[in-house]
């Protein structure tokens, strides 16, 4: 704990919000990497942020930024947010609504003293680098979901932080904004050089973006690791539920997916080119023959490993096409699976999500 | 398009609630009818540029803007104070701060006169120390004025503070500003039109002070005789004045009103 301070993120603390909740985190994120919170509502996602942000006082443990101690309770340290060098971008971006675009990007650097007429030179800067330029004398609510999402990046990189600390920054979007601008914000995230800290409730967000995902459920990490590792090996109930899309990469054309040279059949016949497909693990099914009727996703596969998870079992199958796959643990008794065993998978063209997909690197 | 009937009978406005909606409006209009009626209107400017008329204008105007002024530097930081700080007997004092609010100013003006008096509790001590004695002064108009206008200055705004989004200050704070710059330049202007519907009403509140103001200042003409006073005075000796300082003061806050609800009042 009393250890020197990296360069990065060095996080180590716990604190009672009520009288039941407890939350106690450790993280520690170098410069140029990317972390994501992923966590369900209520599980202290909130009050990682305030306490990281300097809006809520630690109880024990260590907070620590590039070098500095932000927070260490038992040597009374204690740096407010206003003196912490850390851009937020906020859930509901909570950008000013009396303010303009310009005034409102420019009003990190007003407060820490920059003059007014180099603020908003430094602001229009940013604004041009997001894309924004033309919108500095709107007002907020004047503006799209997206170019509001980008006012709130701008007005947190403009004070040059530390780190980059996002909260829910995609939850405002609906579906289809979402999609497009998850790519804006993993480029944005990439020249961010610092430190960067996702908090989502949303895995495909924490495993697109991130490079390191922490689950934390009622206070508590439950599991760490890159998310290959969190979606091919969850630990907990929640965990597996989030891993819980297959996620693929492929070349769509007429209505067919070019998966690792593995053709998959789509119910969407408009999309073309690059894909990226979700398939939830309860929507594949297992059989001992070849599958009659309606699927036309089917193959023949062996089971790699089986996890028991409370009443549903988690399976890994191997080639040609590598999924998760989950059954109800009755399932598993009466098709007698066990590992190693060759079974037929079926998948039907209906249950597979999927979205156009562009600039993502391949992370699988 | 054709539309159905049945929606169209339903635009129609009920006629039971226009008939006691307009026997309302009449409560406020009758009144005012009444007072232009008995203007006596040849005589006006000649009454208007009395000694009488322009004295209690000039001092309302100016006790009643000090009053003002004063409830916004210590009156914000007051609401402030009880929508944001956890201390003991809070419900204490947002039931004193709208006493003032319920309690006649008679009583009101008489408790200031017991505190802040020749020989009163604080009054004493301030007369020693300062040399100021505030019964029957312009500055004892002021303080009476504050003191039953300010309550609207006060809760209109811890209303406002305490139903903002306490995260975008978090926010301002996140991005450098220190709590003066957040209440300055994010609470304040935010809370905008609550502030300045706050602010008028205070204003319109110590224009029409009367109670307090008798008690605690007295009414001496030019000192503490604002248009109220004047308005009182001139009923019993020259019907003519009072009808002319009634229409000064009808015409002064219907402009404020009726000019800032335009523009800013609409949180009301």
């Amino acid at each position: 704990m009393e250890g020197a301070l990296g360069p990065g993120l060095e996080a180590d603390f716990g604190l009672r919000r009520g009288d039941s909740f407890r939350l106690d985190l450790s993280l520690s994120i170098p410069a140029g990497t990317t972390v994501a919170l992923l966590g369900p509502n209520g599980a202290g996602k909130s009050t990682a942020v305030a306490a990281i942000a300097g809006l809520l006082p630690i109880e024990s443990g260590r907070i620590g930024l590039a070098g500095t101690i932000l927070d260490h309770p038992v040597s009374d340290v204690l740096i407010p947010a206003e003196a912490r060098r850390i851009g937020v971008v906020f859930q509901d971006y909570l950008l000013f609504p009396h303010m303009t675009v310009i005034e409102n990007v420019a009003f990190g650097l007003r407060s820490r003293g920059v003059r007014r007429q180099e603020a908003i030179e430094r602001a229009g800067g940013w604004l041009e680098r997001l894309d924004l330029s033309g919108l500095e004398r709107s007002k907020p609510s004047q503006l799209s979901g997206g170019q509001a999402q980008r006012v709130a990046l701008a007005r947190a990189l403009v004070i040059d932080p530390d780190l980059l600390l996002l909260d829910e920054p995609l939850a405002a979007l609906d579906v289809t904004t979402r999609v497009e601008l998850r790519r804006v914000l993993a480029r944005h995230l990439a020249d961010f050089p610092g430190p960067r800290l996702v908090i989502t409730h949303d895995p495909t967000e924490a495993f697109l973006l991130a490079d390191e995902v922490h689950i934390i459920e009622n206070g508590v990490v439950t599991q760490s690791g890159s998310p290959d590792e969190i979606r091919l090996r969850p630990r907990t109930p929640y965990a597996a539920d989030l891993a819980g899309s297959n996620l693929l990469f492929g070349r769509a054309s007429h209505g067919r997916v070019d998966v690792e040279s593995h053709l998959l059949h789509l119910a969407e016949h408009e999309i073309e080119g690059e894909v990226l497909l979700t398939i939830r693990p309860s929507s594949i099914s297992l059989h001992r023959t070849p599958p009659e009727g309606s699927p036309r996703n089917t193959w023949e596969t062996t089971i790699a490993v089986m996890e028991r998870l409370g009443e549903r079992t988690r399976i890994r199958t191997g080639a040609p096409l590598p999924l998760t796959v989950e059954v109800t643990s009755e399932a598993t008794i009466a098709l007698a699976l066990g590992v190693g065993e060759t079974v037929w998978l079926a998948i039907k063209a209906t249950e597979i999500g999927v979205e156009s997909e562009g600039g993502y690197t391949r992370s699988v | 398009m054709k539309i159905d009937a049945s929606l169209r009978r339903t635009r129609r406005p009920p006629a039971l609630l226009v008939v006691l909606g307009s026997i309302g409006l009449a409560m406020f209009v009758v009144p005012f009818v009444g007072l232009l009626a008995r203007v006596p209107w040849s005589d006006l400017p000649a009454l208007l540029a009395s000694d009488v008329v322009t004295d209690a204008l000039r001092l309302s105007m100016v006790t009643s803007l000090t009053a003002t002024a004063i409830a916004v530097v210590v009156g914000i930081p007051l609401a402030w104070m009880m929508a944001r700080l956890d201390f003991p007997g809070r419900p204490l004092v947002r039931g004193l701060v709208t006493l003032p609010l319920v309690l006649p100013p008679v009583v009101g003006g008489a408790a200031l006169l017991f505190a802040l008096g020749r020989r009163g509790l604080v009054g004493e001590g301030l007369e020693q120390a300062t040399g100021l004695l505030l019964p029957f002064s312009t500055w004892g108009v002021v303080v009476a004025n504050t003191f039953v206008a300010m309550p609207f200055l006060v809760i209109t705004v811890e209303a406002a503070i305490r139903n903002l989004d306490q995260r975008y200050e978090g926010a301002a704070a996140s991005l450098g500003a220190n709590r003066w710059t957040v209440l300055r330049r994010v609470t304040l202007p935010m809370i905008g039109p609550s502030l300045v519907a706050g602010l008028v009403l205070t204003w319109a509140r110590a224009f029409g002070e009367f109670g307090a103001t008798i008690t605690f200042a007295g009414n001496l003409q030019g000192r503490t005789q604002t248009l109220p006073l004047a308005v009182f005075v001139a009923l019993e000796s020259d019907r003519d004045t009072a009808v002319a300082l009634s229409l000064v003061m009808v015409v002064v806050s219907l402009a404020v009103l009726v000019g800032l609800r335009e523009r800013w009042w609409k949180a009301l």
